[in-house]
């Protein structure tokens, strides 16, 4: 559903494009900064979407990132198409990773992403189908009080 | 302290940022994972890693960094080179090892308080 005092914007996300990617996450930290989001909330939703945009980048084929922003919170949903999750609690867990050899030469597995999301954001909650997809939804409140 | 004084203190290599060196440096943060500098570095940090794949650049740019120094004489990719200019990030290279480069950074830092 969409109100009338909320931003919306969808960014496509390509699997396996690591020369690109980040690009997303980068945008919403221009859109953020332009529309004058305190600095501290957008450290929080850069580490958030970033990681979220490198999981689609490693393990899915395809993905988009949808932003929402009224004057009450900043939404950010990620839904990709690719090999999905079997085990979430697992794959919550710090440490845990299936990055390959390669990715791990790059700098990734360290298997921080999904944890660092759940830690940034404010309501943070995953669904997922192996062999289909997997579905992030993050929620940061721009008022300070409700996020406590 | 300036981008400028780190580079000569430090010898250091310099494949992009000419324009920026008189850019502010406030700390310095040593990892090669990713996830880690995301989630941990400071803005306006110089971020010293053996990474050098065209990845380290968004992530750069994503979390306001000072700048990178590539450690142990590792040659950073083609792609990375090119999007450092194009994004602006300062980049360096440093023959010696990520201790050795944390080590005298952190002296350099400190005696300029
Ligand atoms: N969108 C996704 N689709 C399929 N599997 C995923 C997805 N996101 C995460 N996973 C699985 O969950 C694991 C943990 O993810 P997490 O982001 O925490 O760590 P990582 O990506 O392995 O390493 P890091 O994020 O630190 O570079 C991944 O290794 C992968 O197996
Ligand atoms: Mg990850």
């Amino acid at each position: 559903m969409t109100r009338d005092d909320e931003f919306r914007q969808t960014f496509k996300i390509k699997g396996r494009d690591f020369s690109h990617a980040g690009g997303v996450s980068t945008e919403i930290k221009e859109i953020l900064q332009e529309i004058g989001i305190p600095t501290q909330l957008i450290r929080r939703v850069a580490i958030a979407s970033y990681e979220a945009e490198m999981n689609v980048v490693m393990y899915a084929q395809q993905g988009k990132l949808i932003l929402s922003i009224n004057p009450e919170t900043i939404q950010i949903e990620v839904e990709d198409k690719g090999q999905g999750i079997k085990d979430i609690e697992l794959a919550m867990q710090e440490g845990y990773s299936t990055a390959t050899e390669e990715m791990r030469e790059m700098g990734f597995g360290a298997g921080m992403g999904l944890p660092n999301i759940k830690k940034n954001s404010h309501v943070f909650l995953i669904t997922s189908t192996p062999g289909v997809g997997t579905y992030l939804k993050m929620i940061f409140y721009l008022d300070h009080e409700k996020a406590s | 302290m300036t981008l400028k004084k780190i580079v000569r203190h430090l010898s250091l290599t310099m494949v992009s940022g000419a324009s920026l060196l008189t850019k502010e440096v406030k700390t310095g943060y040593a990892s090669d994972l990713l996830s880690d500098v995301i989630a941990h570095a400071q803005p306006d940090s110089l971020w010293v890693t053996l990474q050098t794949h065209v990845n380290i650049i968004a992530v750069a740019k994503l979390k306001d960094l000072a700048g990178i120094v590539i450690v142990n004489g590792r040659q950073p990719d083609e792609e990375t080179k090119q999007k450092a200019q194009a994004e602006k990030i300062p980049l360096f290279l440093s023959k010696e090892t990520a201790f050795q480069v944390s080590g005298k950074l952190y002296q350099l830092l400190n005696e300029g308080k």
